[in-house]
């Protein structure tokens, strides 16, 4: 999708742009949706699920990914990539320096997390995006560490399980971002072969160059209520057509109407379906013991 | 401890070597003058029968001419924009027929419609069968509104790849050609899953069993000129550009000012040139003098010899080597760096960043 309106929509004060900062430190969090006051405990007790009006609300990599493995079992991989920066790109300011700020305030290098784990029991090997994190944006790093972990998958002979959350591929890399499309496909596309399942977990939002390549390449594909699924900005295509778009277009609601992806799971439903899922994939249990690489935890301090 | 190294893709980067922007513009100042003069003589020569200024008037268009050509040579990056989009280059019609003999255009994706963005089929090239598939822009507005600009919907991506799979069968190669602005933006391209169908010629082209040339003859517009162009081999034409966005739509975003393109088309690095260093194509194709528009049938028969030879190789590889030779290539695009690898698994690569097929 062009990223504007993506871009746009993060930069609105009222709403939430990642995972940790939508929570304010105070005691009440107000719900971007249904402007409900929520009693923060209980927001995260509902694992971020509006109690009243059932936003979803985002999550970080690491929430979510302490949301669906099973404790204990996430080992991290590739977490030494970071970006560089062939282009020299500068806009308001250098692509380096946007990166340092990127990962200064989401405290990851990257926006994914990659690693291997294990759900209800069942070894994957996962990977979840990070929305705060340049929008989610695919350069050659997440490239990297999507094809890594369909390689990793193939070896293994464990599923594949990707939580999406992007605005698309990112500018700052030109036509290499491009290329991160042809990457991530090619690796996908040899894990089919080798007859490897793959999962595809659309979060919110999922556009763009990562909805048009190994987000909608998923052999089952779900979604989380709500969430902004397409390929072009809206505001792009209100402008080529020349009307307004109602209301609930390129949601989750919508994708799955249009017979695109396999369910919509709330957040609740998600580790008991994704376990169910991996077991009627034939995933092998996970060796008991799996090692514990560095744990990513929950806003409130509490390890995966 | 942090040891920069482009894990991935070509040794050496490419500086920017365009012409810088003053002095491209200069030359864009200058004809504009000139072509203003042109029509104040003409103006005059219309309203007083008396005065004849046929002379000067033909040597300032032929000094117009020789500065339209200057810039041409070496055009500035946001001028090779507007040479990637000038309405004369070749169309895809063009190509096919410098390319093929007895070409039969194949029609629909078998779901839903025919998408005219999007043209493709059989025909010979050397004697031996081929796939061509490519986008179709118009030649006039009116060919332009009935092929939506060039810029597909999710039916034209499917049928695509239903003719590369007709090629993959036949053991026929796979060539095409890219020249949009991007996918369609619209409610039933959405409705009917643009990102699923781009998503999807990307699959199937990463592991097509058949050898795919694929040629940016003009614009190559994102995710929508790539959904036709995982090729063995990529070659573009040198006055066409490649991009993840329009240089429009970056400024958009970056600078809120969509005005602001000729900035953004230096910093996006879409010419052929920098794509070449990148490693994002595989050669470039020089045009005529002037540009494609000048010599059309130069330059579609610079792009049809340069398809033959790659084609005569390709062909010549067994599937298995084309298929690993296709996923290292794909695999290793990109630069970044690793300060700290972990159980790194066998098939991802070291620092050089070649990713084996047999992992």
């Amino acid at each position: 999708m062009e990223l504007a309106a993506v871009l746009n929509w993060i930069r609105r004060p009222d709403h939430p742009s990642g995972g940790r900062r939508d929570v304010p430190a105070g005691l009440w969090s107000k719900c971007p949706r249904c402007a409900t006051l929520v009693y923060r405990k209980e927001l995260e007790r509902k694992l971020r699920v509006c109690p009243r009006c059932s936003y979803h609300h985002r999550l970080s990599a690491a929430d979510r990914l302490a949301l669906v493995l099973d404790e204990g079992s996430f080992e991290e991989h590739d977490e030494g990539l970071v970006p560089d920066d062939p282009l020299g790109f500068v806009d308001e300011q250098p692509y380096p320096a946007r990166i340092e700020e990127a990962q200064r305030r989401t405290g990851v290098p990257e926006a994914i997390i990659t690693g291997t784990g294990a759900i209800e029991g069942r070894g994957a090997v996962v990977g979840a995006m990070e929305f705060g994190f340049l929008g989610g944006s695919m350069g050659a790093v997440v490239g990297e560490k999507v094809a890594r972990s369909a390689e990793r998958a193939g070896e293994r002979r464990r599923p594949l399980v990707l939580f999406s959350a992007s605005g698309g591929a990112r500018m700052q890399e030109g036509a290499l971002s491009l290329m991160q499309l042809a990457k991530t496909s090619v690796a996908v596309g040899r894990l089919s072969e080798l007859g490897v399942p793959f999962i595809s977990v659309l979060c919110d939002p999922t556009t763009g160059g990562v909805a048009a390549s190994f987000a909608f390449q998923g052999d089952v594909i779900l979604a989380e209520p709500g969430a902004l699924i397409g390929f072009a900005g809206r505001r792009v295509i209100e402008q080529t057509i020349r009307q307004k778009l109602p209301d609930g277009f390129q949601t989750a609601e919508f994708v799955l109407e249009h017979g695109l992806i396999d369910a919509i799971v709330p957040r609740g439903d998600l580790r008991p379906t994704l376990g169910r899922l991996l077991r009627l994939c034939g995933a092998p249990p996970a060796p008991a013991g799996a090692a514990a690489g560095p744990l990513p935890t929950l806003a409130d301090g509490r390890p995966v | 401890m942090a040891v920069p190294s482009n894990l991935a893709g070509p040794a050496g980067r490419p500086g920017a070597s365009a012409p810088s922007d003053a002095a491209g513009e200069r030359l864009e100042r200058d004809l504009e003058r000139i072509e203003q003069k042109v029509d104040e003589l003409k103006r005059i020569t219309a309203a007083e029968a008396t005065v004849d200024l046929t002379q000067q008037i033909a040597a300032l268009t032929a000094r117009a001419e020789a500065l339209r050509e200057a810039i041409a040579q070496d055009p500035t990056p946001w001028q090779t924009v507007q040479l990637a989009r000038h309405p004369g280059r070749p169309k895809i019609g063009d190509y096919i027929a410098g390319l093929t003999t007895e070409f039969v255009e194949l029609h629909g994706d078998r779901a839903f419609r025919d998408d005219p963005a999007i043209i493709g089929g059989l025909g010979l090239v050397d004697g031996h069968t081929a796939a061509v598939v490519g986008h179709a822009k118009g030649r006039d507005t009116r060919e332009n509104i009935a092929r939506n600009f060039g810029s597909p919907n999710p039916e034209g991506y499917r049928k695509a790849l239903r003719i590369m799979r007709l090629a993959e069968k036949l053991r026929a190669p796979v060539v095409t050609l890219i020249d949009t602005q991007g996918a369609s933006p619209g409610k039933e391209a959405e409705e009917r899953g643009q990102s699923e169908a781009i998503a999807g010629g990307l699959l199937g082209m990463s592991r097509l069993r058949a050898p795919i040339v694929a040629v940016i003859t003009g614009e190559g517009g994102s995710g929508g000129a790539l959904a036709i162009g995982v090729g063995d081999v990529v070659l573009m034409l040198d006055k066409a550009i490649y991009s993840v966005i329009s240089p429009e739509g970056c400024a958009a975003i970056l600078w809120r000012d969509g005005s602001r393109g000729r900035e953004a088309a230096r910093a996006l690095r879409l010419t052929a040139r920098d794509l070449l260093g990148f490693g994002v194509v595989d050669e470039v194709i020089p045009e005529p003098s002037g540009g494609a528009h000048r010599h059309p049938d130069q330059a579609v028969a610079a792009v049809a010899a340069a398809v033959r030879r790659h084609l005569a190789a390709l062909t010549a590889l067994p599937t298995e080597d084309l298929l690993k030779a296709r996923y290292a290539k794909y695999r290793r695009i990109g630069y970044l760096k690793d300060l700290g690898q972990t159980a790194a698994p066998a098939g991802a690569q070291g620092a050089s960043g070649t990713a084996g097929e047999g992992a």
